[in-house]
């Protein structure tokens, strides 16, 4: 990985990607539940990265994106609406939560916006679970259960899973070479600053915002479609909103890549410990955080990218001059 | 039930709020690290006392100080070995790593000492009061918060550590420049911050029973707490210790103890945004 040049960057992506996208036809069915589980964790890493990795805000609030969505999609289907519908309309709808949300909790940085957002994701989930005669409350939902046999379904759900991650990556790469993308990078680096000089800091602010949740009512919807049965402790963990920016940390903050391959070494290694650890599961997840931190402090490709850039920048002035 | 009692009750869990709280209102205001390790502290607290209780015999009352002696070398240890390494990265980074922590710290607990809800019993019959009916267990508990509380405050205004923290928070530099080893200094407060969230643990293991299941309730009331009483004072997190108790009980008699917790933490976020410094909050740690 680390001397790959941008272009072979995209072969490997896209190799990634066929490779995720062939399970169903040579591997067995835990295999395609773990390809899932890769598509839809990048799908996720790559919303956060938006707000967490671009604009540098501490954001925890992916959870409460992610059940929102459940329940939105949810609900939707089981008062009638279309199965596709449903999807959309929780993507709008987390979508414009997310957006109204941001203008308030915004005006806080730092500390206060970390607290701030994991309280968000707190506040639905005792709303969702209180709410017990729309909800089902703790008991939980049904969800209608997508047509076909247990094989279909999960090929079903690969492709729609792939196809958010496509699109939450065409979405990273638009944002990337865009004022918003520069916009955003500003902030990170310094708000106030970036405010003198004319960004519109709140707008930016709130459409990353707003763009680091829409896909994650997608992943939401989906995914309750998927198990087929929610619930609030499930919905909203706390353990998912922390997850995902580890995620987005371990392969490189504010990168187009990084999420992508930060949340596939995650989810792999999961499973790895799942399988083998069980008891041990959430110590070695601990575990690996805190190597993480020390070891890897701006992920994997981000300590790459700076080691590139010193070995050219000499090369390039060379050339501009 | 009468407003008296309601209201009474409210002080008796703010009390115990107060103690929960007010560690980790130490360690984000001097630290400036959102500690995800306090809820595991204050059960371990709880689990130890109780341990101490039920296989030894030992009277929680004396286990409790040695409990807190215990969890101030954990807090010590953990900060000066790992915390100190990253302590002036981004909020992102120190949240991050305390929760990778308690990851490891939980798992222990469950796997030692399972998820089991436990108590210790004191048996100590109840007071009545003007019509107030007061179980004994719970009033000592809410006299224990109260001590603890004030004593963390006289250390902190009176000692020369208690000093040398508050001259860290001022100025990092500059009190390196006095001669405080900062690095340590960090550790102790540190090591403070998980003594009172055991003591907290061991005196809630005498009122309610405690569980793993529990930490991240306690540290949900944490945030509250420190962001309605406001950051980096004791009195701070004492009135928003008792604040969210008397709301909690109010609110759970007018709309269903559910609702209650919700209505804290919509609460925390209004004055989140309207008055982040909280009620009587002040920048640094007095």
């Amino acid at each position: 990985m680390p001397t790959l040049s941008r272009p072979l960057r995209y072969a490997a992506l896209a190799g990634w990607f066929a490779l995720l996208a062939v399970t169903p036809f040579i591997a067995d069915n835990y295999t395609v539940r773990v390809a899932i589980t890769v598509a839809m964790y990048s799908a996720l890493a790559l919303s956060w990265n938006f707000i967490g990795g671009f604009a540098g805000y501490p954001s925890f609030s992916t959870a409460a994106f992610f059940g929102l969505g459940c329940y939105v999609g949810a609900l939707s289907q089981r008062h009638g609406v279309p199965l596709v519908l449903a999807w959309l309309l929780a993507t709008l709808f987390v979508t414009a939560f997310a957006a109204a949300l941001g203008t308030i909790i915004l005006r806080l940085k730092g500390h206060y916006f970390a607290i701030g957002s994991i309280a968000i994701v707190e506040v639905v989930r005792l709303v969702i679970s209180s709410w017990g005669s729309l909800t089902g409350g703790g008991d939980g939902l049904n969800v209608p259960l997508l047509s076909g046999g247990p094989d279909r379904v999960a090929s079903t759900v690969l492709y729609v899973m792939l196809g958010i991650m496509l699109l939450a990556f065409i979405a990273t790469l638009l944002v990337d070479r865009s004022r918003l993308g520069f916009g955003l990078r500003c902030i990170n680096q310094n708000e106030d600053a970036a405010d003198m000089v004319g960004i519109d800091t709140t707008r930016y602010k709130i459409l990353g915002y707003a763009l680091s949740a829409l896909f994650c009512g997608t992943v939401g919807a989906v995914y309750a479609s998927w198990v087929g049965y929610i619930d609030p402790t499930d919905s909203f963990s706390i353990l998912l909103t922390v997850k995902v920016p580890v995620m987005v940390l371990l392969g490189g903050a504010g990168t187009v890549f990084g999420p992508i391959v930060g949340a596939g070494l995650f989810v792999l290694l999961e499973e790895f410990f799942w399988a083998n650890f069980l008891e041990w599961n959430r110590a070695i997840l601990g575990g690996i955080i805190v190597f993480l931190i020390f070891f890897l402090p701006s992920g994997i490709l981000k300590l790459d990218y700076r080691r590139l850039f010193r070995r050219k920048s000499p090369a390039d002035r060379v050339e501009a001059a | 039930m009468d407003l008296l009692q309601i209201l009474v009750n409210g002080i008796v869990l703010g009390a115990l709020y107060a103690c929960i709280a007010v560690g980790f209102s130490l360690v984000w205001g001097v630290l400036n690290v959102i500690n995800m390790l306090h809820g595991s502290f204050i059960i371990l607290g709880g689990y130890l006392t109780f341990f101490a209780w039920f296989h030894l015999g030992v009277d929680p009352i004396l286990a409790l100080p040695a409990v807190a002696l215990l969890l101030y070398a954990l807090g010590y240890a953990l900060q000066y070995l790992f915390i100190n390494k990253v302590v002036t990265s981004p909020v992102l980074t120190t949240l991050t790593l305390t929760f990778g922590l308690d990851m490891i710290l939980y798992n222990l607990m469950t796997v030692y000492f399972t998820a089991t809800p436990r108590r210790v019993t004191l048996d100590m019959g109840s007071a009545d009061i003007l019509g107030v009916v007061m179980p004994m267990d719970r009033v000592l508990g809410m006299g224990l918060a109260f001590f603890l509380t004030g004593l963390l405050y006289l250390v902190m205004r009176g000692s020369t550590i208690g000093r040398a923290i508050v001259a860290v928070r001022m100025d990092r530099q500059a009190a390196a420049l006095m001669g405080i080893r900062v690095n340590n200094i960090y550790a102790i407060t540190f090591g403070i911050g998980a003594l009172m969230a055991g003591a907290a643990g061991a005196v809630f293991a005498m009122v309610f029973p405690v569980t793993t299941n529990l930490t991240g309730t306690f540290l949900g009331k944490a945030f509250v707490i420190c962001v309605i009483g406001g950051l980096g004072s004791v009195p701070g997190a004492l009135v928003g210790g008792i604040a969210l108790g008397v709301i909690e009980s109010f609110a759970g008699f007018l709309i269903g103890p559910q609702h209650a917790i919700t209505l804290g933490f919509v609460l925390m976020l209004v004055l989140l945004v309207v008055k982040p410094t909280g009620l009587i909050g002040v920048k640094g740690y007095e």
